[in-house]
């Protein structure tokens, strides 16, 4: 076995009940690594040859929960959540920041992997070399601060109960759903830590499907041997000096893009993407930070940055509501996106979104695109349960995050995310909405628009396995193996100092292998890349997807932008295609 | 302050400010890497406690005046070094029985994961790691400083069970008494 690795990864059934455990073979991990690049293989060698009838949210699909080699040794982790994609039909490598990947390790594993359906709802338990299944029946319905009270409780008392002597026993660490990846929201999440979301893929769901409410890890011993253990200390530290050393992103995190991605790049989603700029600089950084930030860093393990930040709204009629920073995509998404400039009301949106479970991208795309129906009057109150989701109403908008993740009224179709619910509701209203939907594959876009041609690529987007994920898209001249290498080594990109040759250099270190940039964009990213490309494009069993009409942009993104410095400015279709066809030949 | 004679000299502290922990953990990298040559958490002699999220408390010895953990080991494998003023443990006389973690006033000890011994910080012989890394990392959360007649030291030596409540209403108000 290689460096870097626990050798174990433990199947959990719950239909059957039984855990099994699995080694993969030294070639395996030398060609796929870890992370999304394994889930990637695991995924089809058991589904390939009949991916297009296999049901993401049928028991049969698998829900992995992968580590890397890497993971705790490069400062700031990750872990990678993978399957077959409800929202894209696809694979996607979801990860998050928190210390489950950590303590999975330190338990003993390198990832589980769940398949199956339990009769009732449970959880997952993994402690040093054992994984259980655990009654989760009081836990169903719970959202995500009060399933994290709750499951440290009884954990913590479990573990006492078992080692009495050891000494105070710490938290465990979690990947749980809330009420909306219960009710199979296709965009819905895996979270941890109340606000760290496995956010693209709608992996929430599959979980909910399974009837698994939370995977939960302690363990007690060491992370895994290295191969050259003074080069791996020599290296974090150097890396931690240099983010030590670094200032922007350590004092505000991304969330300063909220005001400059609008004001500046004219790349925001304002009102469900009708607009990109603004310049409403309520919602700049300085405001979270003077009035919401109680706790300027918040890190997760090992890593130096800190990044996110805590904030809480203190008074007011969104009085009591906690969450992160919010960082760029969640301060747009949940801000500008929906007509909200006010700090307070943003982190609002954000925790109710992130306590339901919901995706504070993509489902907060799904809510401002059924905002902008109300807006045209194709969707009305009564269809809405009720609400009125005007621009700017932070508390309507926080009731159609509820309508959605308990599928009430409309809700139940907006549940299916922007796409298939623009076909549905097209249908239903007889009108064609999917002008209005702003999506790639079943998968919406991050927070980054493209009409100006500066900020994120045409057709990076358009071509990406992974849909709408603004941290893997191709980008000329470097493709999407090159994101696929985080999510293989699986380690946290907002460092920034492990990147390229440093990358390979570190995971050599760890693992004893010998790779390279030249060897990983050429044969192991790219063959990910590929077979991820291969189970989009078989998709189904609902939708498959046509890539002449699919490998494009959403109707919308080839309106001209209607104000701000870019004022009249789109991508023409025509041109794309032209380039869309020398970038296939690019990608081989 | 000039020193008086008759009196033992200053010694090290590890001052913490909790409501500063980023929760970055990287006082436990350091400790473990020092004490144990690799990456092992719950080998570490500090732990960050996060009972709930964004409530992150360090946890690790504070010397406090009498020592109620040297006092009941049972086969004297404890000791205070005598420049540091950290507790000292003789792993091969300890027995792990776990008798001073029930003597420390904030069940600080815990037993070694892998191994039959008491873990305890020793302040790394006077140049705390876990302070180093949490000043150069500029979060400032664990200090070295130096001890004084005039703090109260065994006020510090609390379970995070006590201490995560008063957190939590600091940082989140009246929401904070929830969410424990």
């Amino acid at each position: 076995m290689p460096y870097g690795y626990t050798g174990k990864i433990a199947w959990a059934n719950l239909t059957t009940g039984n855990i099994t455990m699995e080694s993969p073979s030294d070639e395996i991990l030398k060609k796929y690594v870890g992370g999304r690049g394994l889930a990637v293989k695991i995924l089809w060698d058991r589904f390939g040859k009949r991916w297009r009838s296999l049901d993401p949210l049928g028991p049969e699909n698998l829900l992995l929960t992968l580590s890397g080699p890497v993971t705790g040794y490069i400062p700031g982790m990750r872990v990678c959540v993978s399957g077959k994609s409800p929202a894209s039909n696809g694979i996607v490598g979801s990860t998050a920041g928190g210390e489950f990947p950590i303590e999975m390790k330190c338990a003993g594993f390198d990832g589980i992997i769940v398949e199956g359906k339990a009769d009732s709802p449970v959880y997952i338990l993994a402690t040093d070399g054992k994984v259980e299944i655990r009654d989760a029946t009081t836990l169903w319905g719970l959202d995500g601060k009060e399933t994290i009270k709750m499951l440290n409780k009884e954990v913590r008392a479990l573990l006492k109960e078992r080692d009495k002597r050891y000494g105070l026993w710490k938290e465990p660490a979690m990947l749980y759903i809330g009420p909306a990846g219960e009710n199979r929201v296709r965009n819905a999440v895996v979270m941890q830590k109340w606000t760290h979301a496995c956010g693209y893929g709608g992996y929430g769901a599959v979980m909910g499907s399974k009837n698994l409410k939370a995977l939960v890890a302690k363990g007690t011993g060491p992370l895994p041997d290295v191969a050259n253990p003074e080069k791996v200390i020599a290296m974090l530290t150097k890396m931690d000096d240099s983010v030590f050393a670094g200032q922007a992103s350590n004092l505000w995190g991304t969330g300063a893009g909220a005001y400059t991605t609008g004001f500046e790049a004219s790349a925001e989603p304002v009102r469900n993407w009708q607009e990109e700029w603004h310049n409403d600089d309520r919602i700049s950084v300085i405001n979270l930070e003077t009035k919401n930030w109680v706790k300027r860093y918040w890190a997760d393990y090992g890593c130096p940055r800190a990044c996110v930040k805590l904030a809480v709204v203190k008074a007011g009629p969104c009085k009591g509501a906690i969450d992160d920073n919010p960082d760029y995509e969640l301060g747009a998404y949940c801000g500008a996106n929906f007509g909200i400039f006010n700090t307070d009301e943003v982190i609002y949106v954000a925790a109710m979104i992130d306590d339901l479970g919901l995706s504070g991208v993509n489902s907060a795309n799904t809510m401002a695109f059924a905002a902008e129906l109300f807006q045209r009057g194709i969707l009305t109150k009564e269809d809405l349960g009720g609400i009125e989701p005007k621009w700017g109403d932070a508390i309507a908008i926080g009731e159609l995050a509820k309508l959605i993740s308990y599928r009430k009224a409309i809700g139940d179709v907006l549940a299916e995310g922007t796409y298939r619910a623009a076909k549905k509701i097209s249908e239903m209203k007889g009108v064609d909405c999917m002008q209005y939907a702003v999506q790639y594959k079943g998968i919406e876009p991050g927070a980054h628009g493209i009409r100006t041609g500066k900020h994120f690529p045409y057709l990076g987007y358009a071509l990406s396995t992974q849909g709408g994920d603004h941290t893997s898209i191709p980008r000329f001249p470097v493709s999407e193996a090159g994101a696929a290498a985080g999510d293989s080594l699986v380690f946290c990109n907002m460092t920034g100092v492990a990147r390229g040759e440093l990358m390979w250099e570190f995971l050599n270190a760890v693992t004893g292998y010998d790779m390279t940039d030249e060897k990983w964009m050429n044969f192991n990213g790219r063959s990910i890349i590929q077979i991820q490309r291969a189970a989009l494009l078989l998709g189904g069993p609902d939708i498959v997807w046509n890539p002449n009409e699919d490998d494009d942009n959403p109707e919308r993104w080839y309106v001209p932008l209607p104000n701000g410095p870019f004022k009249g400015i789109a991508p023409k279709r025509n041109d794309l295609m032209e380039e869309r066809k020398k970038l296939y030949q690019w990608m081989g | 302050m000039g020193q008086r004679p008759n009196q033992p000299a200053p010694k090290t502290w590890v001052f913490r400010d909790y409501i500063k922990c980023a929760g970055c953990r990287l006082c436990e990298v350091v400790c473990s890497l020092k004490h144990e040559g690799r990456i092992w958490p719950e080998a570490s002699r500090v732990r960050v406690f996060m009972l709930t999220p964004g409530v992150e408390i360090p946890h690790l010895c504070t010397q406090c005046s009498k020592y109620p953990c040297v006092a009941k080991c049972p086969v004297k494998a404890l000791s205070v070094h005598e420049t540091t003023g950290a507790v000292i443990v003789d792993n091969e006389k300890c027995t792990a029985c776990g008798l001073c973690i029930t003597a420390c006033p904030g069940q600080v000890p815990h037993l070694h994961p892998n191994r039959k011994h008491i873990v305890i910080c020793d302040l790394c012989g006077g140049e705390p790691e876990c302070a180093k890394i949490c000043e150069k990392a500029r979060f400032n959360c664990l200090i070295k400083s130096t001890r004084t007649s005039s703090v109260n030291f065994d006020l510090y030596s609390k379970n995070p069970e006590e201490l995560t409540p008063n957190l939590a209403v600091n940082l989140y108000g009246e929401k904070g008494e929830e969410l424990i």
